[in-house]
């Protein structure tokens, strides 16, 4: 006897539990990994997820088994010359040895990585774990002016536009249902006691009229229960809800000056990307608005910005001038919380920096979330870093400012930027 | 005019029904004992969790089993790997997992290998009759895995997973070998599972009283060995003796215990058991064949993916992992049946008691009756081991050399048996270790002792097991390695203490 039962609608996920806590308990190799894979991906690459190894040593479960050595006997299938007595040459020990034969050992210790795929999702969850967006708060929920209608479930009372006709048509049935099943019943067996009186060889008249009389009575009931009634309806509710304000805006500011090479803006693109990685994480909606400077600053698209070349003098404060005519024109009002994000090798006229730190300090940083300030450089810091470091004195919470030596600083520094301790206080 | 029961390669349910009932028509037909079937038609996604939680239905949660997860899943969406066709559960009803991805031809093969073939073999085989209850198995692990929760609510997740990392290092070391174990019964289990931590605990305070005894008793006690005989069950003497365990602690060690009990004579009869249905998916599809219920392209499909499976490439070939244990287990059941049937002179003065019996009464009592060890010493003939080219390597690590000491002719096939049979054997297959002594009076340690054999070391992972030996006992565990009477090695947990 068997029986047969079709499984296939069960949950196909009862893994889950235990690949969580396997990346739970391995949490640590796992950030690693991902932040070597961020150094080595390529720019246009984040959007992915990620194959994790680490290395078969750190997970293994030990347990007590013979090592290598000792007398052996193996039995062996195809033998094709051997004859009893035969002897042959071990391979080599150590490197090399042992696959080219077919019978390497059984045994041998395997320094194989054990590999497997995180998703695009637990990859960006790895990558700023422990990361915070300062202020955050500012802008959400406290200030949110937006509101919403939400679908919230049925309600008995409403207006006609919301009527339910499924739900209260069902209701109705049901309740047509309910209240003629006393009669139905009674019906029936009033109908079964006729059919039986009639099929009498004498039939009694008297008592087969009463009984037809009463059949009337209860259909006409029947009849009269009402098909809608003013119960069953069902109107859908709608509720009012606030939206927090889920958009960002980001900035991205970058010398394009003679002397920023295309590797300098590279570094500085995977800075952007990770920034922009980060804030999409958060926010539902973003914009993203890249200025380039040299002497002038211009509103460009992404392109252009990253990739085309000019020559020139670098005056700094033209593109904080710009960003904040931006600001104030298209980003003030309608909840925007705004990010920027500043790339450059540092260089400046002279008498420009104090110009940036006074419009950064006075402007700026009054309107926008935070601003970070990269200076991408190998060499000492230029005249605008130390500008900066006064405005940093005294906007701790939402200016920040870091050097980047090369590509494997990116995400330590960033890291660092948005470290959750160094914002704690704020709150 | 042939009768077949379908031409296409599609599958429907009321065809799987049809095709089973056939294949049960035929198997009792071969006095084929049975448990019920319970055939369930999984997803490929659901059998790669069925895979990871390692051929429980119903497994409590770790790591472990996500990390098995996570490789199933790599290794299958990369191609390396097919899926099986079918798990089988030794449990009453008998449960088979089928993928929906299978033909026709496919389910019916795996109906006959898995509720025809593993499941009468589950039933008959004396070392699953000994070592493991069919009835209550589900019931326990349901049971198992309700107590792991709680006690990870209770204790706390990171608490529970020590403990069961730490049994898991030692689950292979959780058996009575020669002991007939209580059956298990989670109903049982449930009702009693208080009064035994109370009990438990008792008596492990008993054991460790630090009242000084009466003078007279003095010396009798520092005499008194514990344990008094060495023990093989590592993990059922930490649940009984350990002394810093708490009560949840020691039913979780009982727990782990019981599962492995459970897959112990799987782990014996890998040969024998597939082997057996491989020669049952054989038999029962070729007789429904002969009936003319299953057309040729049907029976080509069935015999292609035999053929695949029965393969066994040489020792230098690129694809040899090993004996193969279906190509060797079906074998020698078929060679079984041809030597009942038509004997040679060979074969009658090999097998005397078997050379022209009736096969299918030898063959029963064959699958009934042996693990595979003693199967392979039993009837693995020199036909077989002819057709095999077996031959047996001897290793010493002390020369440079290998020495073919036994090979397929007349005065090696009992060698190769031997050889074969050995390594097949759980004891020379896991290093021999016993827990020897409990420093009762003194800093409470642990010595476990390691009986060498043919001089084989134990691999470096031991330290680690020692890690968590150390974990459950509480106090210092020593391991030594004895050889021939004398000790050669002995290291300690923590290392601190070695002498």
């Amino acid at each position: 006897m068997s029986y047969i039962i079709d499984r296939r609608l069960n949950g196909k996920n009862k893994s889950m539990v235990n690949r969580q806590r396997f990346l739970k308990r391995y949490k640590q190799h796992i950030k690693d990994a991902v932040s070597d894979a961020v150094n080595q991906r390529s720019i246009t690459d984040m959007e992915r997820g990620e194959n994790i190894s680490i290395p078969e040593r750190s997970i293994n479960e030990p347990v007590i088994h013979h090592g290598q050595g000792g007398r052996k006997h193996r039995v062996l299938p195809g033998n094709k010359e051997f004859n009893t007595g035969d002897q042959l040459q071990k391979p080599p020990q150590g490197g090399g040895g042992g696959s080219g034969s077919g019978k390497a050992s059984n045994q041998g210790e395997g320094e194989d990585d054990f590999t497997f795929f995180i998703t695009r999702e637990e990859f960006l969850n790895y990558l700023f774990d422990d990361l915070a967006l300062p202020n955050m708060i500012k802008k959400s929920l406290s200030q949110s002016k937006e509101f919403k209608t939400r679908r919230a479930g049925f309600v008995s009372e409403g207006t006609p536009n919301n009527l339910s006709i499924v739900k209260s048509l069902r209701n109705a049935h049901a309740r047509r249902i309910g209240m003629g099943a006393g009669k139905r019943k009674k019906l029936k067996l009033l109908r079964a006691e006729l059919k039986q009186l009639l099929d009498e060889p004498v039939p009694n008249s008297l008592r087969i009229k009463a009984l037809e009389e009463d059949i009337a009575h209860i259909e006409a009931r029947l009849r009269a229960l009402p098909f809608i009634d003013e119960l069953d309806l069902r109107y859908r509710n709608q509720v009012r809800v606030p939206v927090p304000t889920s958009k960002a805006v980001m900035f991205c500011l970058m010398d394009v000056s003679g002397s920023m090479t295309q590797d300098v803006k590279d570094l500085a693109k995977r800075f952007y990307l990770l920034l922009y990685l980060f804030l999409e994480k958060n926010y539902e909606h973003i914009e993203i608005v890249f200025i380039r400077h040299h002497t002038s600053a211009k509103e460009v698209n992404e392109e252009e910005f990253f990739y085309s070349r000019e020559t020139g003098g670098t005056i700094v404060s033209s593109a904080l001038k710009l960003m904040n005519d931006i600001v104030q024109e298209r980003y003030l009002t309608g909840g925007w919380n705004i990010y920027g994000a500043q790339a450059s090798d540092g260089d400046n006229w002279d008498d420009d920096s104090p110009l940036c730190a006074d419009i950064l300090a006075n402007q700026l940083l009054p309107v926008v979330q935070h601003f970070a300030y990269v200076e991408i450089t190998p060499h000492e810091h230029q005249a605008l870093w130390y500008a900066y470091q006064g405005v940093q004195r005294a906007n701790k919470q939402a200016f920040a400012c870091a050097q980047i030596r090369n590509a494997g600083d990116i995400y330590p520094v960033f890291r660092e930027l948005f470290a959750k301790e160094r914002y704690q206080e704020a709150v | 005019m042939r009768n077949y029961l379908s031409t296409d390669s599609d599958w429907t349910f009321e065809l799987l029904q049809t095709y089973d009932s056939e294949i049960a028509r035929i198997a009792e037909g071969y006095g084929l004992d049975t448990y019920p079937n319970q055939i369930e038609i999984i997803s490929a996604e659901q059998m790669m969790d069925a895979y990871s939680s390692v051929g429980m239905p119903i497994g409590y949660n770790h790591w472990s089993y996500g990390k098995q997860f996570l490789a199933t899943q790599k290794n299958y969406q990369r191609g390396q790997m097919g899926l099986a066709y079918e798990i089988v559960i030794n449990s009453n009803p008998c449960i088979a997992y089928l993928m929906e991805e299978n033909t026709m031809a496919m389910q019916a093969l795996v109906i006959a290998h898995a509720c025809y073939g593993h499941n009468s073999f589950f039933k008959g085989n004396y070392l699953f009759k000994t070592w493991t209850d069919a009835d209550s198995i589900i019931d326990y692990l349901l049971f198992a895995k309700n107590y792991v929760r709680k006690c990870e609510e209770k204790h706390g997740q990171e608490a529970v997973e020590q403990i069961l990392d730490a049994c898991h290092a030692l689950q292979n070391y959780g058996v009575d070998r020669y002991r007939r174990p209580r059956p298990i019964s989670a109903a049982e289990e449930k009702v009693r599972q208080n009064e035994r931590e109370r009990v438990l605990q008792q008596q492990v305070n008993d054991l460790w009283r630090t009242l000084p005894s009466k003078p007279g008793e003095a010396s009798a006690e520092r005499e008194r060995r514990f344990p008094e005989e060495p023990q093989e069950n590592i993990l059922y003497f930490l649940e009984k003796n350990a002394p810093l365990l708490e009560p949840w602690q020691r039913e979780i060690i009982r727990i782990v215990r019981k599962i492995s009990q459970y897959f112990y004579p799987q782990r014996q009869t890998q040969v024998m058991n597939e082997g057996w249905a491989t020669f049952w998916h054989y038999t029962l599809l070729n007789h429904l064949y002969d009936e003319g219920k299953i057309t040729d392209g049907f029976m080509m499909e069935i015999l292609s993916s035999h053929t695949n499976v029965v393969f066994q490439p040489g020792f230098d070939s690129p694809y040899f992992s090993g004996i193969n244990p279906y190509a060797l287990g079906f074998n020698m059941y078929q060679d079984i049946k041809r030597i009942c049937d038509n004997p040679t002179e060979e074969d009658k003065a090999w097998f005397p008691d078997i050379a022209g019996k009736d096969w299918l009464e030898t063959l029963h009592f064959a699958m009934q009756n042996f693990k595979d060890e003693s199967f392979v010493q039993q009837y693995l003939s020199p036909h077989l081991m002819r057709e095999f080219h077996l031959f047996s390597l001897y290793d010493d690590d002390k020369k440079s050399h290998y020495q073919v000491e036994a090979i397929h002719n007349e005065s090696g096939y009992r060698t190769v048996r031997e050889m074969l049979a050995r390594q097949y054997d759980l004891s020379v297959r896991e290093p021999n270790i016993q827990i020897w002594s409990v420093d009762m009076q003194g800093d409470r340690s642990l010595t476990l002792r390691h009986t060498m054999q043919d001089g084989t070391p134990l691999a470096s992972d031991v330290h680690e097991v020692m890690k968590h030996l150390h974990c459950l006992w509480g106090f210092d565990i020593h391991m030594e390695t004895w050889d021939k009477g004398s000790q050669i090695a002995r290291q300690s947990c923590p290392s601190t203490s070695a002498p």
